[in-house]
């Protein structure tokens, strides 16, 4: 049983992020993962779970073993210290009247 | 139960009516897949690729009927198995995974070339629908292809599923170019081209892509099915009674 399981788990496609690209002009944003053969059928299997009702105008797939991240266990080290520097948000200048949009 | 139409069967009618039938009983094959694909991505894929067809056929139905006063509902459930004109290909059977790639192949190679010309149909109407169907039916001619390529020159298990579609699907591809008297007053009005001339373009695209999943195309054998002209396999009488029964239950339901 367990030869059957690690054999099946080498035979699974591998995991891919996809990021979709809503319209021209704005970023592709995560949208999710899927599982695929290979790169080419990745783009079309992401194209056909994540924009089927008129999601995106372009998709990026990248392979989820190829991201490198932090560590969770580094959450505390890196981004609690943030947490008092307030002064680093751009929240302090008094805005021209005219400036609108800020 | 609701009866059957009747058809005026004018060769225009028909014409329409093999492309949109095509359409359709391919559609409710894929259907046929709906959560029991082989991974879940391609399980959507399939589906994707059904509502495509549905809509095709639901918009060269509603043409078909209209000089009748018939509406695509009724001519997709309420006529009888001899008024259905897809080419026996399309009502085979769904197979295993191989059989539906390659007979996808077949049928998406084919109706890309068919909406190509009928792009530029004299019936207006025809050349707007074939306009969109044409962008559906090039990802579905590549999906496919995709697919018989990485399964062809896959393991020996998915080559020899592959070589064994291949055989069980071949005998039907004769009648996609067989042309007769519907095709002829077609080509003459300038409603669509005899689909005899678009069996020179659909080998060279198909034998591409085989040569390339290192698979051969068979020999082609004197069977020649006749689905077109309405007398069907044994397949088809299952497949309506599925996607008629509903309607014909239950007359004019809706969702």
């Amino acid at each position: 049983m367990s030869s059957n399981n690690a054999s099946s788990a080498q035979n699974e496609w591998p995991l891919w992020e996809v990021f979709v690209r809503t319209k021209a002009g704005l970023d592709h944003k995560h949208c999710g993962s899927l599982h695929a053969p290979d790169a080419k059928l990745a783009i079309q299997m992401a194209r056909d779970v994540y924009t089927r009702r008129q999601e995106g105008v372009s998709v990026w797939v990248v392979r989820a073993a190829d991201i490198v991240a932090s560590d969770p266990g580094d959450k505390d080290m890196y981004f609690d210290p943030m947490e008092d520097k307030v002064y680093r948000h751009p929240t302090f200048y008094k805005l021209p009247d005219a400036v609108d949009h800020m | 139960m609701q009866p059957s139409i009747q058809l005026n069967k004018t060769p225009a009618q028909q014409y329409l009516l093999r492309v949109g039938d095509t359409c359709l009983i391919l559609a409710q094959r894929l259907c046929e897949w709906s959560g029991h694909a082989p991974a879940l991505e391609e399980d959507i894929a399939l589906s994707n690729m059904a509502l495509d067809l549905v809509g095709q056929a639901r918009a060269i139905l509603t043409h078909a009927g209209a000089v009748q006063g018939l509406s695509e509902d009724q001519l997709a459930f309420l006529r009888d198995e001899r008024d259905y004109c897809n080419p026996t290909l399309v009502e085979l059977p769904r197979g295993d995974f191989a059989f539906t790639v390659l007979r996808n192949l077949m049928v998406a190679s084919y109706l890309k070339l068919l909406w190509q010309r009928l792009a530029t149909s004299t019936d207006a109407e025809v050349a707007a629908i074939a306009a969109k169907a044409l962008k559906e039916a090039r990802y579905h001619q590549q999906h496919a292809a995709d697919w018989v390529v990485r399964l062809g020159d896959g393991t020996a298990e998915s080559k020899a599923r592959c070589e064994k579609a291949l055989q069980r699907l071949w005998p039907y591809v004769a009648e996609l170019f067989s042309a007769d008297e519907v095709d002829a007053a077609a080509a003459a009005s300038g409603l669509g081209p005899s689909c005899a001339e678009l069996q020179a373009t659909w080998a060279d695209e198909v034998n591409q892509v085989l040569a390339h999943a290192t698979l051969a195309a068979p020999k082609a054998g004197s069977y020649l099915s006749t689905g077109k002209r309405g007398v069907h396999s044994e397949h088809m009488g299952f497949l309506l009674a599925e996607m008629q029964h509903l309607q014909r239950a239950y007359p004019g339901g809706v969702w």
